[in-house]
């Protein structure tokens, strides 16, 4: 037994956590993926890939999540996710305007269809998540405790 | 359409608990109860999409609210008198109940838009973009412009809030470092 008490939780609800937490991860991004085909779409599959993180800081503390996870690849992602879908925004230039669907419409009801909806909705995730999350570790551990003293 | 009267029953109920409640962990749970019943209505008006977020983004602010306010229960903050907060409660009300009944029956008929161009996205969203979710072909491909708005807003916003609440260039050098809890 260790001197010093683990950080997070107790053990029942790390043994949980071990267990759901990648479901809520895959189920995040299927809901991405099929964003064009059922309900959902990046913002909602977003959330919740950033709440699989959370659930998982939540349970282990986060230095565990930090070290899969540095802050500075959180803020990273989300540049990216904002760029990535303004760059297929101008890529739709090439087809005369703003947003133009540049890719083959496909078959309805496929994975690979509907053009570039489905890169904007992982751009849009990627971005979603990215924030958040770094909106959760500025509200809830960087505390400005220190205001006003 | 009469489980929505029953939901917006319990939405009022929930918000009045919210705003009562004695602590703020209670008020917390009361404010997650009336999304969920935002949720179910979303549900019930044939919008999963919305319900789908509305659940996600619900569960998110609720353990952030959780999160940031379990530790340090902010004190009563007194009041003075009930006579002039109830009186401009009920005049507000009023005043509103009174707009209301001017502007309601100028409103569409639910389920008949007065846009026309919700139609031409019925009727040809499929074809044009080739996505079976209709709600991802307008928000994605007819109005993605909006959506860059939005993505703009939510990036400017999470650089707000990381600059806000930094910790370079905030700490004084004879300060000692201190430790942040996870």
């Amino acid at each position: 037994m260790p001197e010093k008490p683990e950080p997070g939780m107790t053990i029942l609800v790390k043994t949980v956590t071990r267990l759901t937490a990648w479901l809520i991860l895959l189920y995040g991004i299927y809901i991405v993926l099929h964003g064009h085909i059922s309900p959902g779409g990046g913002f909602a599959g977003g959330v919740i890939i950033a709440l699989s993180f959370i659930h998982l800081m939540l349970a282990y503390g986060k230095e565990v999540v930090f070290r899969k996870l540095s802050k500075e690849m959180v803020e990273l992602m989300e540049s990216t996710g904002a760029l990535v879908f303004l760059a297929i925004a101008l890529l739709g230039l090439t087809t005369g305007y703003f947003f133009g669907n540049f890719l083959p419409a496909g078959e309805p009801f496929n994975l690979f269809s509907a053009g570039t909806i489905p890169l904007s909705n992982i751009a849009i995730s990627f971005k979603v998540w990215a924030g958040l999350f770094a909106v959760f570790l500025a509200l809830v551990l960087l505390r400005i405790d220190n205001v006003g003293e | 359409m009469v489980e929505l009267y029953f939901l917006l029953v319990f939405m009022i109920i929930g918000s009045v608990g919210a705003l009562q409640a004695k602590d703020l962990l209670s008020s917390v749970v009361a404010l997650g109860a009336v999304g969920l019943g935002l949720c179910l209505t979303f549900l019930i008006l044939k919008a999963p999409d919305v319900a789908i977020t509305q659940l996600v983004v619900e569960i998110l602010s609720i353990i952030i609210l959780i999160r940031a306010t379990l530790r340090k229960d902010l004190p009563e903050v007194p009041t003075g008198g009930w006579m002039f907060p109830s009186a401009m409660g009920v005049g507000f009300a009023v005043i509103l109940l009174l707009v209301a009944l001017k502007c309601f029956p100028d409103l569409p008929v639910f389920g008949e838009p007065k846009l026309r161009v919700a139609q031409h996205y019925l009727d040809s969203g499929l074809q044009e973009t080739g996505a079976a979710n209709l709600v991802a072909s307008v928000i994605l491909d007819y109005r993605a412009y909006d959506t860059l708005g939005e993505a703009t807003v939510l990036l400017t916003a999470v650089m707000g809030v990381l600059a806000v609440v930094r910790k370079v260039g905030r700490k004084k050098p004879d300060q000692p470092e201190e430790q942040t809890d996870a």
